[in-house]
C-alpha cells in the first residue's frame, strides 16, 4: 500500500489553479458572515419591537390562554346550534355568490388584460395596475366599505369578496390567457374567424378547465375568508364567534370554531371531487 | 391504476361468424353505445345545472342578496368615495398633499410595525412549520401515529383563521402586536408546515438511503438527505407567505392586535374621510412594493447555482 503524500506547495499550486474549489474566499465568507450578523440583528430588533421580549406579560398570557381553554372544554352549543347553522348556511351562500360574481366579472376582464388578446398596451396596463390596487386592500377593507353602502348584513360581504376576488382573478386568468397555445387562435384566424370567435373557439377551451380549477380553489379559499368577515358586520358565522368571545362564552366560541373547522374541510372534500369530475386528474 | 380496457358491447368475433345482423354489426353497436355515452353526460348536466341553480337560489336567499338595496346604495358609494378622496388643488398642490398626509410620519411608523409584525411572524412560523413538517412526511418517518398527528396538529393551525386567533391572543396577552404576532406565527405553521411536507414527500429519496447506508441517524438523514434538496422551495414558499402575511397584518388590527389595521378602523369607525383614502393608498403602496420586492428576491435565489 502506498501513501498518497501532499506537499504544501502542491496545495498552494492547486489552491492558486482553482481557488474556489478550497471553499469561498475571506472577503465572501466575511461578507456572509456580515449579512447573517445582520439578519440576527434585524430579527431581534424585530422582536423586540413586537414585545417577543416583554416575557412577563407573555408568561401572564400564557397563564390566561390556559385558563381560556379550560373554559373552551367541553365545547357546548347551549341551545343555538340552528342559529349557528344559520351562520354558517349564511358563510358559504357569501362564499359561492362571491366567487361566482368575482369569476363572471373577471372573465371578461382577463381577456381585457391578456397580452395575445388584447391590442392596446395602455389598456392592458390600466387593467393590470387596477387589478394590483384592488388586490392590495383586503377583503375585510372592501367589508367596511361596502356596509356603508347596502348597511351590516351578508349582501355586503358577497360585495367584499366579489370586488377584492375580481382582481385576484383578473389577474390569474390574464396570465392563464396569456399561457394558451398559439397554435388554436391561429387556425381559427385562418378559416376566417374574427376577433370575438377566437376568443370564443380558440383560447376558451384552452383555458376553460384552469379557470375552473383556480374558482374552486378560491371557492374553498373564500368559505375560510367569509367566515371571518362577519367579524367587522358583513355576515355569517363571524358575527355570533366575535359576540360569543365578546361576552366570554368561550364553550360556545369553541363550538362555532369547531363547526368552522368541519365545514371547511367537507367543503375542500367536495372542491376536490368537484375538480376531479369537471376537469379530470391532474387539472 | 389499472389500464382502461376496451371491452366491447357484444361479442364481435362471433357475430362476423355468424353472419351480419343489423343489431349487432360494429357500427351499430359504436353507434348505441355513443348514444349512452351522450344520454349519461346530458343527464350529469342536467343534474348538475340543477344542483347549481339549487345552490344559487338558496344563497341568494340565505345571502339576503337584495339589488334594489345595492342599487339604492350606489348613490352612498359614490358619496363616501368622494368623500373620502382628498381636496387637492393645482395651485396649493404640495399644501394639499401635506394635509392629506397630515400624520404621514406616524403613519409610516405604524406601517414599519406591520412589516416586522409579518416578518416576526413568518420567522416564528416557519420555525414552528420546521417542527412539524419532517414527522407529517410520508417517506420520512415509519410510525402512521406520528405522520397522523403531525398532519392533523398542522391542518387545525391552519384552519382557524388568523383573525380568529388574533381575537383569542388579545383576551389573553392584551391590546398590542403580541397578540398579532402570535396568531400569525400559529396560522403561519399550520399553512407552511403542509407545504414544507408536501415538498418533503416530493424528493429524491438517493441521498436519503445514501445517509442511511452510511451509519446517518434520523437527524443526520434530514440535515444532509433532505435539507440540500429542499431549502430553495422552502424558502420560495415563506417568501409567498410573508407577501400574505403582510396583507394579514394590516388587518389584524382590526381586533386589535397591533399594526396599522387599529388606526384604519378608527378612522373608518370615526369617518375621518381624507384619512382614510391617504392610509388605504400607503398600504397599497407597501403591498405593492413588497410583493415586488419578493418577488426579484425570489428570482435571486431560485436563479442562484447550488443555492443551498
Amino acid at each position: 500500500m502506498s501513501r498518497l503524500t501532499v506537499s504544501a506547495e502542491e496545495v498552494a499550486r492547486y489552491r492558486s489553479m482553482t481557488p474556489r474549489m478550497f471553499g469561498p474566499n475571506l472577503r465572501e465568507r466575511s461578507l456572509r458572515w456580515g449579512v447573517a450578523l445582520l439578519c440576527v440583528c434585524f430579527s431581534l430588533y424585530a422582536m423586540d419591537r413586537t414585545g417577543l421580549f416583554d416575557l412577563a406579560s407573555i408568561w401572564d398570557g400564557l397563564g390566561k390562554l390556559g385558563f381560556l381553554l379550560n373554559l373552551m372544554f367541553p365545547p357546548a352549543h347551549n341551545g343555538y346550534f340552528w342559529d349557528f347553522l344559520g351562520g354558517i348556511a349564511e358563510t358559504l351562500a357569501m362564499a359561492f355568490l362571491g366567487t361566482l360574481g368575482a369569476a363572471l366579472i373577471a372573465l371578461p376582464l382577463g381577456f381585457l388584460a391578456a397580452k395575445n388578446v388584447s391590442a392596446s398596451r395602455i389598456l392592458r396596463f390600466f387593467f393590470r395596475r387596477s387589478f394590483d390596487a384592488i388586490r392590495g386592500v383586503d377583503q375585510l377593507i372592501w367589508a367596511l366599505v361596502f356596509i356603508n353602502v347596502v348597511g351590516l348584513g351578508p349582501f355586503a360581504g358577497i360585495l367584499a369578496i366579489i370586488v377584492a376576488d375580481a382582481g385576484t382573478f383578473g389577474k390569474l386568468f390574464s396570465e392563464a390567457i396569456e399561457n394558451a397555445s398559439r397554435g388554436p387562435v391561429e387556425g381559427v384566424r385562418a378559416s376566417g374567424g374574427g376577433r370575438l370567435a377566437e376568443a370564443r373557439l380558440a383560447l376558451l377551451p384552452q383555458v376553460f378547465p384552469v379557470l375552473i380549477s383556480q374558482t374552486l380553489y378560491y371557492f374553498e379559499s373564500n368559505t375560510r375568508s367569509a367566515t371571518i368577515l362577519g367579524i367587522v358586520g358583513a355576515g355569517g358565522i363571524g358575527l355570533q364567534l366575535s359576540d360569543r368571545i365578546r361576552v366570554n362564552n368561550w364553550d360556545e366560541a369553541a363550538f362555532i370554531i369547531l363547526m368552522i373547522l368541519a365545514t371547511v374541510s367537507v367543503i375542500d372534500y367536495a372542491s376536490k371531487h368537484l375538480r376531479v369530475r369537471l376537469i379530470g386528474k391532474h387539472g | 391504476m389499472s389500464e382502461p380496457v376496451f371491452e366491447p358491447k357484444a361479442p364481435l368475433a362471433s357475430n362476423i361468424v355468424q353472419g351480419w345482423t343489423a343489431k349487432s354489426d360494429p357500427a351499430s353497436v359504436f353507434e348505441a353505445a355513443r348514444a349512452e355515452m351522450l344520454r349519461q353526460k346530458r343527464a350529469a348536466m342536467v343534474l348538475g345545472a340543477v344542483l347549481f341553480l339549487a345552490a344559487f337560489v338558496a344563497s341568494v336567499v340565505v345571502g339576503e342578496v337584495d339589488l334594489a338595496e345595492f342599487v339604492d346604495g350606489v348613490p352612498n358609494l359614490l358619496n363616501y368615495l368622494s368623500d373620502i378622496a382628498p381636496v387637492l388643488r393645482g395651485d396649493h398642490l404640495v399644501e394639499d398633499v401635506g394635509e392629506w398626509h397630515w400624520s404621514f410620519w406616524r403613519w409610516l411608523e405604524l406601517l414599519w410595525d406591520t412589516l416586522l409584525l409579518a416578518f416576526v411572524g413568518t420567522g416564528f412560523g416557519m420555525l414552528g412549520a420546521l417542527l412539524v413538517c419532517f414527522a407529517g412526511s410520508r417517506n420520512l418517518v415509519q410510525s402512521g401515529v406520528v405522520y397522523f398527528a403531525a398532519r392533523r396538529l398542522a391542518e387545525i393551525a391552519r384552519a382557524v383563521p388568523e383573525l380568529v386567533y388574533a381575537m383569542i391572543f388579545v383576551f389573553a396577552f392584551g391590546i398590542g402586536p403580541l397578540a398579532g404576532v402570535l396568531a400569525i406565527a400559529v396560522h403561519t405553521s399550520g399553512a407552511l408546515g403542509k407545504l414544507f411536507a408536501e415538498v418533503n414527500e416530493n424528493i429524491d429519496l438517493g441521498p436519503v438511503e445514501a445517509v442511511k447506508a452510511a451509519g446517518g441517524g434520523w437527524l443526520s438523514t434530514i440535515r444532509y438527505g433532505v435539507i440540500p434538496q429542499v431549502l430553495p422551495n422552502y424558502a420560495s414558499y415563506s417568501l409567498l407567505r410573508f407577501e400574505i402575511n403582510v396583507r394579514g397584518a394590516a388587518v389584524i388590527g382590526f381586533v386589535g392586535a397591533g399594526g396599522i389595521g387599529q388606526e384604519l378602523m378608527y378612522v373608518i369607525r370615526q369617518f375621518i374621510y381624507s384619512d382614510i383614502s391617504a392610509i388605504v393608498l400607503m398600504i397599497i403602496a407597501t403591498v405593492i412594493i413588497i410583493d415586488l420586492s419578493c418577488e426579484r428576491l425570489r428570482h435571486w435565489l431560485i436563479g442562484r447555482e447550488g443555492f443551498s
